[in-house]
C-alpha cells in the first residue's frame, strides 16, 4: 500500500514540466502575427483589428473567470460599459488628455464596480451565477440607456481623442488608429497577457482550479473560495474596462447597447470559438470571431444566422474550441508518430 | 380608476409573460436547460400570427373568430419545437454553459430566418383586429374585451397546465423524469420521448404567447432579445422550475413594468431588474425555487 502512495506521489511533475510554457506560444504567436500586420495590411483594415486585440484582453480577464474558475459570466459587457463610459466622462467632461490615465481610471471604476457586483454574485455558482450577473448586466444597461441626462440615453457620449505617452497626435482618426494606437494597444496587450500568464500559473491560479475542479475538496484543504472567486472576478473587471476604454476610444463613443446582454453572449461566443480550456485559446477566439464576422458580413445579410449555426455546431462537434481540438490532433498525430 | 386601468394592463402583460415564462420553466423543470431561444419562439408566433392573420382577414370569415385562430396559429408554429429538440440532445449532460451558448446560437439563428422571412421592418396587424371585441366602459374603466379574453385564454392555459402536470398520467412521468432522469428510465420510461413532448410544449407556449400581443403591439427583430430579459426576471423572481414561480413572478413583472411605465418612465427595465437583484440577494432560490447551488 505505501509503496503504491509513494508511486503516485513521485510520477506527475516530469509530465507537467515538459509542457510548462506550451500554453503561451499560442498566444506570443498571435501577438508576432498582429505585429507583423501593418506590413500587409492596408491602414483601414487595420483600424478593423483593434477590436481584437480589445476583445482579446477581455477574453483574457474572462477565461480567468470561466476557463479557470468555472464561472460563466453572462453579464461581463458590464465591464466593457464601464471602461467604455470612463473614458468618456474623463477625456469629454473631466478634460483628461493621456491615455494612461484614462485607463487607470478606467480600472479604478472597473475594479469598484467588480468588487460590488462580485461581491454579491460569486457566492453563487453555475446557472445562478450566470442569471445574476445577467442581472446587472441589465440593470447597467437600462440605466445607461434611460438616464439621458447623465449618460446621454442612446446617442451615448463622445470619446475625445488621447494623447499617447504624452504625444498628442494630429490627422485623421485612420492614421490614428492605425499608427500609434495600433501599437499601443498590442504592447497594452503584450504586457496585460504576460500578466494574466503569470497569475494563472501563480499559486493563485492554482487555487482557482482547485475552486474549478472541486469547491468544496478545496475549500478542505485551506482554500479561501470566496475570497479567490471575488480576486478573480475584479481581475477580470479590470480586463474588461480596459478593454472597453480601448474599444470607445477606437469608435470614439460610448454607448449603451456596449452592455447589452447579447454583446456579452458574443464575448463568450470567442472565447468558446477558440476554446476556453486554454490559456490563448480566448485571444484566438477574438481574432477567428472577427475574421469570421467580417467575411460573413461582407458575403450576405443573413451573416447572424451562419455565426449562429457556427456556434451550435462548434458547441455540438468541438466543446474544446478551435485550440482545443488542433491541441488533441497535434497530441494524436505526435502519440501515432512515437509508436 | 386610473389605477385600475394601469392594473389591467399589467395583467395583460403578467398573462402574456407568464405562458413564455412556464414554458421556460417546463424546459428547465425537466431538461435542466435554460433555454435563450425562447425569446425566439415568441417573436416566431408574433410573426406567424401575422401572416395568419393577413390571410384571415383576406378570407372574409366573421372577425369574432380571430382569437382562437390566433392561439391555433401560436400552437401549429410552435411544432417546430420537435425538430429543434434534436439539436439539444448531444448536451444534455454537458456543462450547463454548453446549453446556455447553444441557445444563444439559435437565438442569433432565428434573428435571420425573421429577416429572411418577413423583412426587418416592424410589422403590425391591422387595428380593426384589436377592436373587434369591443371595449368595456364605465366608471372610469376603459377596458378592451380582447386583453380580458386574453388574461382569460392565459388562465385557462395556466389551469390545463397545472391540472394535466398532476392529475394525468403524462404528466406524473413528465414529473418523474424532472425529479430524477436516472431512476424514471429506470423504471421503464423514455426520457428520450418525454423531452420532446415538453420541449415541444414549452415551445408552444412561447408561441401562443408571442400570437397573442401581435393584435397590442407590432412585431419586431429586437422583439426576441428583449422578450428573454424580461421572461428572465420572471423566472429569477418566481424560483427555477416553478410553475406556481412563473404565474407569480409574471404579476409581479407585469404589474411593476405597466405601473413603472406610467408613473416613471425611465425606470422601466430598471425597476424589474432592481426587484430582480433584490430577490437574487435575498432568496437566491426565487420565492418558490428550490435551494440554489
Amino acid at each position: 500500500m505505501t509503496a503504491v502512495l509513494t508511486q503516485l506521489h513521485v510520477a506527475p511533475p516530469v509530465v507537467q514540466r515538459k509542457g510548462k510554457r506550451a500554453g503561451l506560444w499560442p498566444f506570443l504567436a498571435l501577438i508576432g502575427g498582429l505585429a507583423a500586420l501593418p506590413l500587409f495590411l492596408a491602414p483601414y483594415s487595420l483600424v478593423l483589428m483593434v477590436p481584437v486585440i480589445a476583445f482579446g484582453i477581455a477574453l483574457l480577464g474572462m477565461n480567468l473567470l470561466f476557463g479557470y474558475t468555472g464561472m460563466l459570466s453572462f453579464g461581463h459587457s458590464i465591464f466593457l460599459a464601464v471602461g467604455a463610459y470612463a473614458a468618456a466622462v474623463a477625456t469629454s467632461k473631466m478634460g483628461v488628455v493621456h491615455l494612461e490615465l484614462v485607463l487607470l481610471l478606467a480600472c479604478a471604476a472597473g475594479a469598484v464596480l467588480a468588487l460590488a457586483v462580485g461581491a454579491l454574485c460569486v457566492r453563487y455558482t453555475h446557472i445562478f451565477f450566470g442569471m445574476l450577473t445577467l442581472a446587472f448586466g441589465m440593470l447597467c444597461h437600462s440605466f445607461l440607456f434611460k438616464f439621458y441626462n447623465l449618460t446621454g440615453g442612446d446617442q451615448g457620449m463622445r470619446v475625445l481623442r488621447p494623447s499617447l505617452l504624452g504625444i498628442s497626435w494630429e490627422g485623421g482618426a485612420t492614421s490614428f488608429l492605425s499608427g500609434p494606437f495600433y501599437y499601443y494597444c498590442l504592447a497594452l496587450y503584450i504586457g496585460l497577457g504576460l500578466v494574466m500568464w503569470r497569475v494563472v500559473q501563480s499559486p493563485f491560479g492554482l487555487h482557482l482550479k482547485a475552486i474549478r475542479e472541486n469547491e468544496v475538496k478545496a475549500s478542505y484543504v485551506g482554500v479561501r473560495v470566496y475570497r479567490m472567486r471575488l480576486c478573480a472576478f475584479v481581475i477580470s473587471g479590470v480586463y474588461g474596462s480596459v478593454a472597453g476604454a480601448l474599444m470607445a476610444v477606437t469608435t470614439g463613443l460610448a454607448d449603451p447597447e456596449i452592455a447589452y446582454w447579447t454583446q456579452s453572449g458574443n464575448l463568450i461566443f470567442m472565447m468558446v470559438l477558440g476554446g476556453s480550456g486554454s490559456f490563448s485559446g480566448p485571444a484566438i477566439g477574438a481574432l477567428l470571431f472577427a475574421l469570421l464576422h467580417d467575411a460573413l458580413v461582407t458575403t450576405t445579410e443573413y451573416w447572424r444566422f451562419l455565426l449562429g449555426a457556427i456556434l451550435v455546431s462548434i458547441v455540438i462537434f468541438m466543446p474544446q474550441g478551435v485550440v482545443g481540438t488542433v491541441a488533441n490532433v497535434y497530441a494524436r498525430m505526435k502519440q501515432r508518430g512515437s509508436a | 380608476m386610473a389605477y385600475a386601468n394601469l392594473m389591467l394592463g399589467g395583467l395583460f402583460q403578467a398573462a402574456v409573460l407568464f405562458l413564455v415564462a412556464s414554458g421556460l420553466q417546463l424546459v428547465f423543470g425537466v431538461q435542466k436547460i435554460i433555454n435563450l431561444a425562447c425569446g425566439s419562439f415568441y417573436a416566431l408566433g408574433a410573426y406567424f400570427g401575422i401572416t395568419v392573420m393577413v390571410y384571415f382577414l383576406q378570407s372574409g370569415w366573421p372577425i369574432w373568430m380571430f382569437l382562437p385562430i390566433l392561439i391555433g396559429a401560436g400552437a401549429v408554429i410552435g411544432l417546430i419545437g420537435v425538430p429543434l429538440e434534436l439539436l439539444l440532445r448531444p448536451v444534455y449532460r454537458r456543462n450547463e454553459s454548453y446549453q446556455l451558448l447553444l441557445t444563444f446560437g439559435l437565438l442569433l439563428m432565428f434573428q435571420d430566418v425573421f429577416r429572411y422571412f418577413w423583412g426587418s421592418v416592424p410589422l403590425s396587424v391591422d387595428s380593426r383586429l384589436y377592436g373587434a371585441y369591443g371595449t368595456i366602459q364605465g366608471m372610469g374603466l376603459h377596458v378592451p374585451v380582447y386583453n380580458i379574453l386574453v388574461i382569460l385564454s392565459s388562465i385557462l392555459i395556466a389551469a390545463a397546465l397545472g391540472l394535466g402536470l398532476s392529475r394525468t398520467r403524462i404528466g406524473r412521468i413528465v414529473r418523474a423524469t424532472a425529479e430524477n432522469r436516472n431512476m424514471a428510465e429506470a423504471i421503464g420510461v423514455n426520457s428520450a420521448t418525454i423531452f420532446t413532448i415538453v420541449f415541444t410544449l414549452g415551445c408552444v407556449l412561447g408561441t401562443i404567447g408571442g400570437a397573442l400581443v401581435i393584435p397590442t403591439s407590432a412585431a419586431s427583430l429586437t422583439m426576441a432579445a428583449e422578450l428573454v430579459v424580461e421572461a428572465f426576471a420572471v423566472v429569477v423572481i418566481g424560483g427555477l422550475g416553478s410553475m406556481r414561480g412563473a404565474l407569480v413572478g409574471a404579476i409581479i413583472v407585469g404589474l411593476l413594468r405597466s405601473v413603472a411605465v406610467a408613473l416613471f418612465p425611465e425606470t422601466e427595465i430598471l425597476a424589474i431588474y432592481l426587484v430582480v437583484v433584490a430577490v437574487l440577494l435575498f432568496r437566491p432560490a426565487g420565492l418558490f425555487g428550490k435551494s440554489a447551488a
